[in-house]
């Protein structure tokens, strides 16, 4: 049975791996986790200089899922090089930097930085939702969307994936948009923008009044989402939103990801994505599948 | 790779020891024989649309029997913990733990200590009282019905203040402890917010060492999604900003080193 995936030249053992926010550098969770068995660990979002993020409460719950505004807390590329890099060099997984920024100047920094790192590949978080400059700005409008992937192409040394954000009329514009500008992949989707109200305290659940929502409850949202850019672009996609078992990855996969990521799911099961590794496996068995690519987009 | 998982634990008793507050004893082998007093764990409910952990913070260890015991309110109808609370002898329940720092122990020896718990941070403080071989005053405070004020009495000079004035000093804690002139060389709290300023505030001023054990909402638990963090003065470890991980680094502080 062949579980390796391609993404733009890079080789991973099997196409699962982490949502970026989710699982940090992989440290915390490598306490329940063999980080060995992963494709590949993306990162939390990592900026050109410290980010203190958002006032708490930063989370609340939603039915099936969750809501966050963290904004993206994280302590700048120089620390993150010194010790998240080395940390995830000791395990023999690809490691998958998500890079946000505030300007294009910014993103382009870190990018630069990352050169001679031993990183895989350059995840870019043009969808956050949660933070007031950057991050979405860049993720909703089309003509940004293209010119950020172009002048990122520029610096990286690694392949670039551009992270979508779902909180658009059609994604297949952002992500036509993101073909254009040089993209090597696409992943989707980012959270969906929510609100919930605290009814009895009479204020938002949230500090910063709206977050992204994520887990279970947005999963066909996602994979509809999957399904159309995966008919709509020759780029190779991570699929993820609300991946929580192997049965939830194979939709992915069928629906025409080459690669899903676990992200609210290590939350409520820290084992989640060995969970999802060891499922896929199965299921390739059972339905008789020699190649996990076999499985891509076979559902039209 | 440690041995750190989220487990499948049988539920050894529960019952409603005051309104809307439950005490549950869980077997748990792993759990019982590495907690230390203050630290927590996660509580997952069965129910699809409730998918976070709920934090609950210890109340006793039982390293002998291997058991740990948790008293937690009910905070609503329909709410997580409400399902908790309709699990009996028996039940199962998928916890992970233990979480968190819990109280330095250490920082009381040859001292007189002065527990302090409000409300539903009364419970962790019944295991710190247990544990700590010294000298203590015990300070607990509850909106009108007290709960384990019996089990403290054994294990320290209890005093208690209540909202309504239906037992000990009428008011808060920091009103109790006026009341009766108590003072201490070290403090260790757990309560509300606001109480654990008043507290933060009062043992500045006195010159007192003080822990104290915050809240925040969580998502992981287990200090990778930077959900409840709270100010602190020092740089944190982790992003090298001014947060430290409640779940993580926490939820004990020392009360000079956040702001709360």
């Amino acid at each position: 049975m062949n579980t390796t995936v391609n993404l733009a030249g890079v080789e991973l053992k099997n196409p699962v791996m982490t949502a970026s926010g989710t699982f940090g550098s992989g440290e915390e969770y490598s306490e329940f986790v063999d980080l060995n068995r992963l494709g590949a660990v993306v990162t939390k979002g990592v900026a050109n200089v410290p980010w203190p993020g958002n006032p708490t409460p930063r989370i609340a719950e939603t039915y099936g899922g969750m809501m966050n505004a963290i904004g993206l807390q994280n302590p700048g590329i120089d620390v993150f090089c010194e010790r998240d890099i080395p940390f995830l060099k000791k395990y023999d997984t690809k490691i998958i930097v998500n890079v946000c920024g505030k300007t294009t100047e910014d993103y382009c920094e870190v990018v630069e930085r990352l050169a001679d790192e031993p990183v895989d590949l350059l995840e870019i978080n043009i969808s956050c939702p949660n933070v007031k400059e950057g991050g979405i700005a860049f993720g909703q409008n089309p003509k940004a969307v293209e010119d950020i992937t172009k002048e990122i192409k520029k610096y990286a040394k690694q392949p670039v994936i551009m992270k979508l954000s779902p909180n658009v009329t059609d994604i297949t514009e952002t992500a036509k948009a993101a073909e254009a500008g040089g993209a090597d992949v696409l992943s989707l989707i980012n959270t969906l923008t929510g609100m919930k109200i605290d009814i009895n305290r009479q204020t938002f659940a949230l500090a910063n009044k709206t977050g992204g929502v994520s887990g279970p409850a947005v999963k066909p949202i996602a994979v509809r989402m999957v399904y159309q850019v995966a008919n709509a672009v020759k780029l190779p996609i991570i699929g993820m939103g609300g991946i929580s078992t192997y049965e939830d990855a194979i939709e992915f996969i069928l629906a025409g990801a080459t690669a899903v990521s676990v992200g609210t799911a290590n939350f409520f099961n820290p084992a989640a994505t060995v969970e999802v590794v060891e499922g896929i496996e199965k299921y390739m068995e059972r339905y008789h599948f020699e190649n996990i690519k076999d499985m891509v987009g076979l559902v039209k | 790779m440690s041995n750190k998982r989220k487990e499948s634990a049988m539920i050894v008793s529960q019952e409603c020891i005051a309104a809307d507050i439950y005490s549950m004893w869980i077997q748990t082998e792993k759990i019982a024989s590495l907690a230390v007093p203050g630290q927590f764990i996660s509580m997952y409910t069965k129910d699809g649309s409730k998918l976070l952990p709920r934090p609950i913070s210890l109340c006793e260890i039982n390293r002998e029997k291997k058991l740990i015991r948790v008293v937690y309110r009910v905070t609503g109808e329909g709410t997580g913990t409400e399902q908790f609370s309709e699990l009996t002898k028996g039940d199962w329940i998928d916890i992970l733990g233990p979480l968190g720092n819990g109280f330095p122990l250490e920082a009381a020896k040859g001292k007189k200590a002065m527990l302090i718990g409000g409300g539903i941070g009364v419970p962790p403080m019944l295991e710190l009282a247990k544990q700590l071989d010294t000298k203590k005053v015990l300070v607990m405070g509850y909106r009108d019905e007290q709960f384990l004020a019996e089990e403290f009495c054994e294990y320290g000079d209890f005093y208690v203040a209540t909202e309504d004035g239906s037992a000990g000093t009428k008011g808060n804690v920091m009103d109790a402890i006026a009341a009766n002139g108590l003072d201490a060389e070290v403090i260790f709290a757990c309560g509300p917010a606001p109480m654990l300023r008043a507290i933060k505030q009062y043992a500045e001023e006195k010159n007192i060492v003080c822990y104290i054990s915050t809240e925040e909402r969580m998502a992981c638990g287990i200090g990778a999604c930077l959900a409840c963090v709270c100010q602190s003065k020092e740089v944190d470890g982790h992003s090298h900003v001014h947060n430290k991980r409640v779940c993580k680094d926490g939820p004990v502080f020392l009360s000079t080193e956040v702001e709360i």
